[in-house]
């Protein structure tokens, strides 16, 4: 096989910076989400935990549609950004790292939710006998003891981004340079004759892209025992 | 000193207490399930009475008819629970430390060195909690809860998690803490023996209720 090409490195970095960006931006949202579903009773819960997984059982067709009706030029919140703070996703980079960031929520939640449902509540029990305000507990007992769930959680949210292909191209298409992620990519040059040889090459970068994650993700998970026990 | 004047219903099970103490060391005893564990919670604000007052050090940190509930952690108390619960992620000096840095409050050299001598902690400090005994635990959880400069200091049953000799080598630093510290303890225990040794005035509990209050002479 040949060496890979620019336009195909054009796709990965793109891939990269999109995974990267969904998945720095998801992540305070996912804790303070695993937090919620962890440590709160409320009214809706159910509801609440339903519509985090959602994205993993709804076609990803009918995401990437419903983003694009909501987030698309003429869409309500779309609109609404294009014109108050100039932020448009419809066909640009940004939406495929809206899409990316919603497809790989589920994944990125759910080791954040167990690992702050392993934390003792008595540690954050303790903590406030000694002084510790809610928030103060939270910052240093919870969050530092639930890190290496967060972190992994962060590497199956950018595991998962890294591939997603529905929704994106769905909604953002799949433009070369400024939307073509390594799967779109894939996709075009397995239709294209003599495409095969190019689409292979990214066929290998994903498989070491997504070995990587979940290697990288389960050292965190045996870190978080290793914490939890003190040693 | 402490005022307790409270009643809760936790399911089936009804607690109401009553009393006023001056002593350096209160004793609660009682069976378990007399409700030691509740009033204990209770005084450091995990539990809720559902009516009744709670007065530390002259301050009112419950008050039902008044709509007062002061949170745990603005009481200003120390609690040393049965198990240690150290911090897994802090090392001893940290966990030491935790108190202090949590309430603001300046760095006193000289009482830290005091506590940590009294309780013979200095050499494992830069330890994990994962690597210390049981004994060593409890006497971090003690100088944790000390350094965080309390107004009342709790101890719920410290000695319940360790074998005969581990009590006899935690017991004297216990009396040394209520002799030399200065600082007021409410100490639950099913163990006559050691709040023969420890209590000044002894809260006696059975099924909820307040069976007798007095010197150390009602626990025989």
């Amino acid at each position: 096989m040949s060496e890979i090409s620019s336009a195909e490195w054009t796709a990965i970095l793109l891939s990269l910076r999109v995974a990267v960006i969904a998945t720095l931006v998801a992540t305070p949202f996912g804790i303070a989400l695993a937090w919620l579903l962890a440590r709160r009773d409320f009214w809706g819960k159910s509801v609440l935990d339903a519509l985090v997984h959602l994205p993993l059982v709804l076609p990803p067709v009918v995401t990437g549609y419903l983003l694009l009706l909501t987030f698309g030029r003429r869409g309500l919140v779309g609109g609404f950004l294009a014109d108050t703070l100039g932020i448009v996703f419809a066909f640009r980079w940004t939406g495929a790292a809206l899409a990316c960031g919603l497809m790989s929520f589920p994944l990125l939640v759910r080791p954040m939710r167990l690992s702050i449902e392993a934390i003792d509540r008595r540690l954050e029990q303790a903590a406030e006998t000694l002084g510790a305000a809610p928030w103060k507990v939270f910052f240093t007992v919870t969050l530092p003891l639930a890190l290496p769930g967060v972190l992994a959680g962060m590497v199956l949210g950018f595991a998962k981004a890294i591939g997603e292909f529905g929704a994106t191209i769905t909604f953002v298409s799949n433009i070369p340079g400024e939307t073509q992620t390594i799967s779109s990519a894939i996709y075009s040059l397995i239709q294209t004759p003599d495409g095969d040889a190019a689409a292979g090459r990214l066929v290998i970068v994903s498989i070491v892209l997504a070995l990587g994650a979940l290697i990288a993700a389960e050292w965190f998970a045996r870190r978080a025992t290793a914490r939890l026990h003190g040693n | 000193m402490l005022r307790v004047d409270i009643e809760k219903q936790l399911g089936e099970f009804s607690l109401t207490a009553s009393f006023a103490s001056e002593g350096r060391v209160i004793g609660l005893f009682g069976a378990s399930g007399a409700g030691k564990s509740s009033l204990i919670n209770m005084i450091a604000g995990l539990l809720r009475p559902d009516r009744g007052t709670i007065v530390i050090d002259g301050e009112t940190v419950d008050d039902t008819a008044a709509s007062i509930h002061v949170p745990t952690w603005r009481r200003r108390i120390g609690y040393v629970f049965q198990d240690a619960r150290l911090f897994p992620h802090l090392n001893v000096a940290q966990n030491l430390d935790y108190g202090r840095r949590m309430n603001g409050l300046a760095s006193d050299p000289a009482q830290h060195k005091r506590i940590i001598d009294l309780l013979d902690i200095g050499a494992l400090q830069g330890r994990r909690p994962g690597k210390l005994s049981g004994g060593e635990r409890q006497r971090v959880a003690l100088g944790r809860a000390l350094l965080s400069r309390p107004r009342l200091l709790l101890l719920d049953e410290p000695l319940g998690a360790l074998d005969e000799g581990r009590k006899l080598e935690i017991l004297p630093y216990l009396v040394r803490l209520r002799d030399e510290a200065n600082v007021p303890m409410v100490y639950v225990s099913h163990d006559v023996a050691e709040l023969r040794q420890l209590a000044t005035q002894i809260v006696m509990l059975k099924q909820g209720r307040v069976t007798s209050f007095g010197g150390v002479k009602v626990l025989t």
